[in-house]
């Protein structure tokens, strides 16, 4: 399948929309990609009720004359101006004369010990388990890790009915306490719903997870709470560290990035021509910087610049808050030695700690080990391992995730002008046909 | 959301929420989603597309990835492994 678009714009959470919204006023065709199969990104897709202002942004969408591309993946950018897709089975072409990148953040996984059980799952992951229907009503749930979303889905869980045995927050109260005076909380949009939301559920700061233990799934959780060490039984574990940026694909198209984030001007634009950010990916700042930052990108990748300079005014004013909330929620020290020798860190290709601390880098905990050549291509282990263990990570490879082959012998095969002679090498290696892997 | 369909996930009826991923009925199945290279049950870890743990094998396609894939009328799913013992 072949599409083109004058804009098109990869993510559709809250930046993602406001840019393809914005760019489609300017009489633009544009598109709208993303891998999942409705729109909203990590804060308003599913669930019956959108927090945070979702519901106009979604219900504009949903009457404007942006083309959805929901379901599609981007892989890869075989040559300026053409982005290769996955729609299911389905390769797709994508061209643009203007792009998007709304690729938001993940959350950023710990490992310790007990952390591969089943139910042991990232607090995003479980919300989004849980506001695609999964039944929590009753269940008992520990949420843990870092960051205001930490709260935020205990609120989600908590209103589908789940008892929240704790929260677990392991910044200090100190720096929290500076936080919330500074209205970091009301920047995020979510304190008076969270006080309300959260009446009786026990929070605890300076907490952190040690292990969890159960059989065949986790039955009971070990904290550290001031030092002291506390045990919970309960039927999940919520568990993440705040975020990372989705950098990956701007990082593959060349975008040049400046303390792991994307580096953009006052109009979003990135390094690379006719290419702009917006949202979490350029830094951690909240929902409503995600969205000033795509409306800012979709006027000035649309070409109409005219309402710009008062959205970049309302953006510069927000940037202290995305400091503070980093500075508030900094991972301590202590959090590098959760993992024991025995720990898996790698969960794709099940390698420990002990034989990663035989390595010096992550190119060579590569080579060594298979660390990060899994699936997941170091998604999850690569941001443990540069906390953990110092290591920085390597530059972006296509494809930006696992490809059937079809797809990479195809953009192979379009790409004569800068091959990359590798792309069709990784398809003997596709980390999905591991010998020993069952389904 | 009152609509409710139901799948099969590893031969048996599972009825799950219209709207509802396959991940969802894998997890209210009781089921674990893949068994990883060493041997250990998995189950979602992320819910967002990310860290491929959810893999399992829908209407006869391998690693399919039940965080990002709507229940169908009918699917059949099989996993890596079922429930905890
Ligand atoms: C798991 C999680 C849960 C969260 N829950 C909350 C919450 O409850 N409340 C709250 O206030 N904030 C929440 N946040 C923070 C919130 O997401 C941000 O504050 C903000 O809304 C981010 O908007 P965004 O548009 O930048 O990114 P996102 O909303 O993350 O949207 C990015 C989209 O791009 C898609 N994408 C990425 N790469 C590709 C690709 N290669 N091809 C196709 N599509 C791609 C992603 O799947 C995603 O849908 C959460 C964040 C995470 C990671
Ligand atoms: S749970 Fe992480 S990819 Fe599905």
């Amino acid at each position: 399948m072949k599409r083109s678009f004058d804009v098109l714009v990869i993510g559709a959470g809250p930046a993602g929309i406001a840019a393809a919204l914005r760019a489609a006023e300017c009489q633009r065709s544009v598109g709208l990609v993303d891998d999942n199969p409705s729109p909203g990104g990590q804060i308003w897709r599913g669930g019956v009720a959108h927090p945070n202002g979702g519901a106009p942004w979604l219900e504009l969408l949903s009457r404007s004359s942006v083309t959805p591309l929901y379901g599609t993946r981007v892989l890869d950018q075989p040559a300026p101006g053409l982005l290769l897709a996955e729609a299911g089975e389905t390769l797709v072409e994508l061209r643009y004369q203007k792009l998007v990148l709304a690729t938001g953040a993940r959350e950023m996984f710990l490992p310790f010990p007990g952390w591969t059980l089943p139910n042991v799952m990232g607090a995003g992951g479980l919300q989004a388990l849980v506001k695609s229907g999964l039944p929590i009503a009753g269940k008992r749930v520990v949420v843990a890790g870092s960051g205001p979303l930490l709260l935020a889905v205990a609120a989600t869980l908590r209103g589908y009915g789940a008892e929240i045995v704790g929260v677990c927050e392991q910044a200090s109260w100190r720096n929290l306490a500076t936080f919330a005076t500074r209205l970091g909380w009301r920047k995020l949009g979510q304190a008076v719903r969270l006080k309300r939301e959260l009446v009786g559920v026990p929070f605890y700061t300076d907490c952190w997870p040690l292990s969890a233990a159960g059989h065949g799934k986790v039955e009971r959780v070990l904290v550290s709470h001031r030092g002291s060490p506390r045990e919970w039984a309960c039927d999940y574990l919520a568990c993440g560290f705040h975020l990372v940026p989705n950098t990956e694909l701007a990082a593959l198209l060349g975008c040049q990035l400046e303390n792991g984030f994307v580096k953009t001007d006052r109009c979003q634009q990135t390094s690379v021509a006719d290419v702009f950010c917006a949202g979490e990916p350029t830094g951690i700042g909240g929902v409503e910087l995600a969205l000033l930052q795509g409306q800012i990108a979709g006027l000035c990748a649309g070409g109409d610049q005219s309402g710009v300079v008062e959205l970049v005014a309302q953006q510069r004013a927000m940037r202290p808050f995305a400091a503070r909330l980093a500075k508030a929620f900094a991972l301590r020290p202590e959090l590098t030695a959760l993992a024991t020798p025995e720990t898996l860190v790698c969960r794709c290709e099940d390698v420990t700690l002990a034989r990663l601390r035989e390595c010096n880098s992550w190119r060579e905990g590569k080579l060594y080990t298979r660390c990060g050549m899994g699936p997941c291509q170091g998604r999850v282990c690569g941001p443990a391992t540069q906390f953990i263990l110092g290591w920085q990570p390597e530059s972006v490879r296509p494809p930006v995730f696992p490809a059937r082959v079809e797809s990479l012998l195809a953009a192979a095969s379009n790409a004569e002008v800068n091959t990359e002679p590798n792309a069709a090498m990784n398809a003997a290696t596709n980390p999905y046909k591991n010998p020993g892997e069952r389904s | 959301m009152s609509e409710e369909i139901s799948i099969q996930v590893n031969g048996r009826a599972i009825m799950v929420p219209a709207g509802a991923t396959v991940a969802v009925a894998v997890t209210m199945a009781g089921d674990v989603c893949r068994t990883s290279v060493s041997g250990e049950a998995r189950g979602v870890l992320c819910g967002m597309g990310i860290c491929f743990e959810c893999r399992v094998m829908i209407n006869g396609h391998t690693h399919c990835r039940s965080c990002q894939i709507l229940c169908a009328p009918g699917m059949e799913v099989v996993t890596g492994k079922s429930g905890a013992p």
